[in-house]
């Protein structure tokens, strides 16, 4: 398979929050090369930028300077018309879950709403399909849950959810941030192999956002690891993991508990 | 020989419904936790992990109610005392319950010497402000924690820092058992480390004896504890040494829960990772015979009906219908 097909690129990306002496550098200086059909770890302790990051790639926040190019062409998000047309191509999945669904809704609506969006013209036979193919991509059953409202479902499944509106769109990127850290161990590989189904089955680019290099190993083909705002190391997972080089890197990999080897608690 | 620190026998906890219905989260669970050991409880959200937890501590706020069953601390039956009785001489100096969401827990108004002079008032009335602050300065810097904390406001910590000021504000008086609620679940890795290395500070330098640490994060477990327990559906389905349960686990749900761990090392990349189809059982209908058999991939006729017996060689104990030879064999064909 071919991964090399750049998406986006970022050079010298930068946010500073705040005036004067109230100035943070939440993100600086920062270069990467996202390709098509790749999974991507962005690592690093809270308050690292990694969120930051992630909001300037997908657009909510205004980078303070640096450019962001997306399909070879600088972006543009100057009028309605552009976001319009980037925010269709990039999609978002959140820590909580429950943030990301409207209460008030049904499954079904919810998944509804996601054909309308498209702007497809469907039977009903049709729509009631795609929203079965749909939870059955991500092992829910849609017959069971088509009425049920947000706060009957569990954490995991409506994680789940999340990406069976996601599989529904076929967005080009995908930012995932944390999807995994409120849901427990077993519900996390099932969401961490749903990523990667995503990602050989639609080609789809997916941003993994995480703190944990073992899930960033798991399950992706690049990893940036990032410390206060920078990003210090970067390369294919293999090699970060197994052979990393700055200091940083191996105190993450220290810092994770692991079954084969001890685990050095430090003074 | 040692004692047991920690005797719980049939201990069955329900929450009531509003329709009257009783769920029991904790269905009848035994065990019995030594002096200077730790024991670890795994299982998957929903499965009582954390309402056996609560119900431990022995107060009981509706929803949740106290069914049947004894807890024991050094032998003494705290389900027989009064609720007065348990406030003054139980919680905190005999156990410490440290929940989930700790770090919410503390009142963002006071500076966090108020809490520990707060417990203080109650348990230790003859110290002088002056010597509790001694006290906790003293306890802060053997803990390894700064001592401007203890003047600090909830809001200028960082979610790690709170999380381990509130874990010794909780052991101030030296509770003989600490429960601690998955601790660590909304902290990265390495205030997740910090957290650990306190609470083994706390084990080392004898101000806890006992630790029942309640977490789904198997590596860690086999770390921190001595024994781990898994749950599942208000029941213990397995228990046994740490070695053994991560390396050779005997119970079909335990075997997939080992199957999920994820940890950055040779050879995990690629590797298929076990999941375990659908959910737990809703605990309002029970269903008859092993409670793991609607998701066990080698469930068999009888097991959705008989009664499961809980097997035991060793310290190890299992709940199935099947020997362990058995089990061993079904797995070294299961394909892969």
């Amino acid at each position: 398979m071919n991964h090399r097909d750049l998406l986006i690129r970022g050079r010298g990306l930068t946010k500073v929050f705040g005036y004067g002496s109230q100035k943070t550098t939440a993100v600086d200086a920062v270069d990467f090369d996202f390709h098509k059909g790749e999974i991507i770890s962005i690592v690093g302790e809270s308050g690292s930028g990694k969120t930051t990051l992630a909001k300037m790639i997908m657009g909510l926040l205004k980078e303070s300077s640096g450019v962001i190019e997306y399909k070879g062409q600088p972006r543009r998000l100057k009028s309605h018309a552009d976001r319009k047309r980037y925010w269709k191509d990039i999609q978002a999945i959140f820590q909580d879950p429950f943030s990301s669904f409207n209460l008030f809704y049904r499954v079904e609506k919810l998944l509804l709403d996601c054909i309308k969006l498209q702007g497809l013209k469907l039977t009903k036979e049709e729509r009631y399909r795609k929203m079965q193919e749909a939870c059955s991509f991500v092992n829910l059953k849609f017959e069971e849950l088509h009425n049920k409202y947000p706060f009957e479902l569990s954490g995991g499944q409506m994680q789940r959810l999340m990406i069976a509106r996601i599989f529904m769109l076929h967005p080009k990127v995908l930012i995932a941030d944390e999807p995994t850290s409120m849901v427990d161990a077993c519900s996390r590989s099932t969401i961490l192999d749903m990523l990667l189904k995503l990602r050989d089955e639609n080609e789809m680019t997916i941003i993994f956002i995480t703190h944990d290099v073992g899930l960033a190993y798991y399950v992706s083909d690049t990893i940036y690891i990032m410390e206060k705002g920078k990003i210090v190391e970067s390369g294919p997972a293999e090699d970060m993991i197994l052979n990393p080089q700055h200091g940083y890197t191996r105190q993450l990999i220290n810092d994770v508990p692991k079954i084969h080897s001890a685990w050095d608690l430090g003074s | 020989m040692s004692t047991n620190i920690l005797e719980v026998s049939g201990l069955k906890t329900y929450y009531k419904t509003r329709l009257k219905e009783k769920v029991f989260a904790v269905d009848g669970v035994d065990f019995n936790l030594e002096e200077g050991k730790t024991l670890g409880i795994a299982g998957e959200s929903g499965c009582g992990k954390s309402t056996l937890a609560l119900s431990l501590m022995g107060f009981y706020f509706p929803p949740l109610h106290y069914g049947s069953g004894s807890i024991r601390i050094s032998g003494n039956d705290i389900m027989k005392l009064s609720k007065e009785q348990l406030r003054s001489k139980v919680s905190g100096r005999e156990i410490a319950y440290i929940p989930q969401a700790a770090m919410n827990a503390l009142n963002p108004t006071l500076r966090i010497i108020r809490f520990i002079e707060d417990i203080m008032k109650e348990h230790r009335p003859e110290l002088s402000k002056k010597q509790v602050w001694e006290l906790a300065a003293d306890r802060f810097k053997t803990l390894n924690l700064p001592e401007k904390v203890l003047k600090s406001y909830p809001s200028e910590l960082s979610g790690g820092m709170k999380q381990r000021t509130v874990i010794a504000i909780s052991t101030i008086l030296n509770p003989k058992v600490l429960i601690a609620d998955e601790p660590t679940s909304a902290l990265d890795v390495t205030s997740q480390k910090a957290v650990i290395k306190l609470l083994k500070d706390l084990l080392d330098k004898k101000y806890i004896r006992s630790l029942v640490f309640i977490t789904h994060e198997l590596p860690l477990l086999y770390h921190v504890t001595d024994e781990i327990m898994v749950m599942y559906a208000g029941e213990i389905v397995e228990r046994g040494t740490a070695e053994q349960m991560i390396f050779d686990p005997v119970h079909p749900y335990t075997k997939k829960l080992m199957g999920s761990i994820l940890v950055p090392e040779e050879g995990m990349k690629g590797q298929k990772l076990a999941a375990i189809p659908g959910a737990p059982p809703n605990l309002k209908q029970v269903p008859p015979g092993c409670r793991f058999a609607e998701r066990c991939s080698f469930a068999q006729s009888e097991c959705k009906t008989g009664k499961v017996p809980i097997r035991a060689s060793g310290n190890h104990l299992y709940r199935c219908l099947f020997e362990t030879e058995t089990l061993k064999e079904w797995y070294a064909n299961e394909p892969s």
